[in-house]
């Protein structure tokens, strides 16, 4: 790890903290429409109903706060899948987040002509729930309840159970295509602030209750069996995890759609820079997620305009060179 | 462990231990294989009676039905079973070489390297009224290409005193990402009947097999099986880890290379005719681990006739149950694999 003492850990967090707002403070700035700071400061304190404010009230800020706290959480429950499933390629989406989210969207669309953003908000949450309460009661049961490898190849089989259920619909319903095929690349464009707003509670309630576990996932990560002889209740510290993740990976892909690579990739970047103890694993790994996504958000501005590339395809333009670089510098084991 | 018994030929140079029990049961796969084979040359637009079927397999019936089965069916049901057959037998060596029950040849990005260079054929070689400028027979070996170049390039990518694991198959997570998110580029900045020729193509799909890829396919594929089955015990060193594998004498870098190289070359070929097909590769080495254990002697002939067996039930699914509509063969592949895997997860419980 590159921070090893407890000072420059938290020099290192402080100035993730900064990072952070600065890209805030630039994702509502740049764009289209270009403004300036003061435009944006005014937009709040003077607010003259002009094209720039109405632009930066209505769609930049709601944007802005929307990719932090869609970084963050995605980061968040990356780290707690790859320690729940022991696995380094786990994300969210191996407890069947994105994919039941996905089914249930286009499921709803193919068969209720339900559209909008706000809708799919909350159908997408409740698809998310649905399939990882599905992947956690499938392995919960038998002898090997809840081991990591139970917990990964249930989740991998039901995202794929999914998924396939979300293609066959698609395929069979070719108008509904375009339409959805946007939802489905993931993006914070386009959000109006309620959507956060009215999911926002979850998110931070994920949040607290992550920084709450750490303590516990750091014995989690020593194994099933040590973890049991230190006295850790593993059936229920394994169901608040999961309650986390959908809390957090639900509320993210309601938001934003399904936005992959940053629960994955975000958790060993954090990992590399700050070392394997969860208590300070976790936020770092939320800063990085929230800095990488608003920068891929805005880069996504500018690649093609006045077009828009979906974000998730500009988080792995902007994270893959980096992540290889790290994963060449040597890892700490997961 | 009398179900075990020991096969040595040529001066005890080759030897192999054959899990008696677990061959029979990898019999009855071949005969399902087989059933399969021949319910999926009936069933279509036309029914053809099984019994004609084989009549015309050995060279009898009707000019009608044998122009069905010989022309339309037959090579589509090949691909679909050597393809099936290819991705699950890689996805068990990249599951064993690389120790995590999620690795395949997905997640390496292999696959991912064949779609974007199906798109970025797609997208160059089209002229302004969205025509192909070169003849369509081309897209697998732009599929092949792109598989094989994103293999090496990952493992260049992933070499620094030899691969370990981990990072072979993080840096493959990158490089698939990174190559997804170029796919969906071309694929937004092209226009849209090329996406839903390349959507096609990324499910995965037979649809557009001729007897010309059958005898391309088939041959590559069954060397490269050939050659797997003979160094499976390398695989079963393998899965000890690193230091126990070198201990044994067993050259884990060449060795290591050599499995990243016969998989990619398996994935490449079917992925160029059958598409990026996916979930086979992921879980029907999964599903024969629970059917016949984790020795690698059993579990390739295992796996491969399950991905041989769920890319051509997927393939009938496809043409039959939406008929006009086709869909595509990956769209069904985990739909009836998934529920089935899920059950073995609930009824046996791995000791």
């Amino acid at each position: 790890m590159i921070f090893n003492n407890t000072i420059s850990k938290t020099l290192a967090l402080l100035i993730s903290v900064i990072i952070l707002i600065l890209c805030i403070g630039i994702s509502i700035v740049y764009g289209y429409a270009d403004t300036s700071i003061e435009t944006a400061l005014h937009a709040f304190t003077q607010f003259d109903h002009s094209n720039e404010h109405i632009i930066i009230r209505n769609l930049r800020v709601p944007r802005a706060l929307i990719a932090a706290s869609v970084g963050a959480s995605l980061a968040i429950t990356g780290v707690l899948m790859q320690t729940l499933t022991k696995n380094p390629l786990a994300s969210p989406g191996i407890l069947g987040i994105n994919a039941g989210a996905g089914f249930a969207v286009v499921f709803s669309m193919v068969f209720f002509k339900i559209s909008g953003l706000q809708s799919f908000a909350w159908i997408a949450f409740l698809g998310a729930t649905i399939a990882a309460i599905a992947v956690l009661g499938i392995s919960s049961s038998g002898r090997d309840a809840m081991t990591p490898i139970k917990i990964t190849l249930a989740g991998a089989a039901m995202s794929a159970l999914f998924s396939s259920f979300t293609q066959g619909l698609l395929a069979t319903n070719e108008a509904e295509l375009d339409q959805v095929l946007f939802w489905l690349a993931g993006s914070v464009q386009g959000r109006k602030l309620e959507i956060l707003t009215s999911v926002f509670p979850y998110l931070a309630l994920g949040w607290i209750a992550a920084l709450f576990i750490s303590p516990k996932m750091n014995v989690l990560a020593l194994g099933d069996d040590i973890a049991k002889g230190l006295g850790l209740n593993l059936g229920f510290i394994k169901v608040i995890v999961g309650i986390i993740v959908i809390l957090l990976a639900g509320g993210s892909v309601a938001v934003a759609g399904p936005i992959g690579f940053i629960g994955i990739v975000i958790p060993h970047i954090a990992r590399k820079c700050i070392g394997n103890d969860h208590k300070w694993l976790i936020p770092m790994a939320a800063l990085l997620g929230s800095i990488l996504l608003l920068i891929a958000d805005v880069a996504a501005r500018y690649i093609i305009m006045p077009q828009e590339v979906p974000v998730g395809v500009m988080t792995a333009f902007i994270g893959t060179p980096f992540f290889i670089y790290i994963a060449r510098k040597g890892f700490k084991k997961a | 462990m009398n179900h075990f018994k020991t096969i040595r030929l040529l001066k005890d140079r080759l030897s192999f231990l054959l899990d008696i029990k677990a061959y029979k049961k990898i019999i009855l796969l071949v005969f399902l294989t087989i059933a399969i084979f021949i319910f999926s040359a009936s069933v279509g637009d036309s029914y053809i009676n099984p019994l004609n079927v084989l009549q015309i397999l050995f060279g009898g019936g009707n000019d009608f039905d044998q122009l069905v089965v010989i022309d339309f069916r037959l090579p589509r049901i090949f691909i679909a079973a050597f393809a099936g057959m290819a991705l699950a037998v890689a996805g068990a060596i990249l599951q064993g070489m690389i120790k995590n029950p999620l690795a395949s040849p997905d997640i390496i990005g292999i696959s991912a390297g064949g779609g974007a260079a199906v798109v970025a054929f797609l997208a160059i070689f089209s002229d302004s009224n969205h025509s192909l400028t070169v003849s369509i027979q081309w897209l697998p070996v732009a599929g092949f290409i792109g598989a094989t170049s994103i293999g090496f390039l990952v493992y260049i990518f992933a070499w620094k005193d030899g691969i370990t694991p981990i990072r072979l198959v993080l840096i493959g997570i990158g490089v698939s990402a990174f190559m997804q998110a170029m796919t969906t580029m071309l694929m937004l900045l092209g226009p849209i009947y090329k996406a839903t020729e390349a959507n096609m193509w990324i499910t995965g799909s037979v649809s557009g097999a001729n007897w010309d890829q059958v005898k391309m396919l088939i041959p590559w594929t069954i060397l490269l099986l050939l050659i797997t089955f003979f160094i499976t015990r390398h695989l079963n060193v393998q899965e000890f880890g690193d230091d126990t594998a070198s201990s044994l004498g067993h050259s884990v870098q060449k060795m290591r290379f050599l499995l990243l190289l016969l998989s990619t070359a398996l994935v490449a070929g079917a992925i160029a005719f059958a598409g990026a097909i996916g979930f086979v590769g992921l879980m029907a080495p999964h599903i024969a681990r629970r059917l016949v254990g984790s020795s690698f002697g059993v579990l390739i002939p295992t796996a491969a006739t399950i991905g041989a067996l769920l890319v051509m039930i997927a393939d009938v699914i496809g043409r039959t149950a939406f008929s006009p509509l086709e869909v595509p063969a990956g769209v069904f592949t985990a739909a009836i694999g998934a529920p089935y895997f899920i059950y073995l997860l609930f009824r046996n419980p791995k000791k």
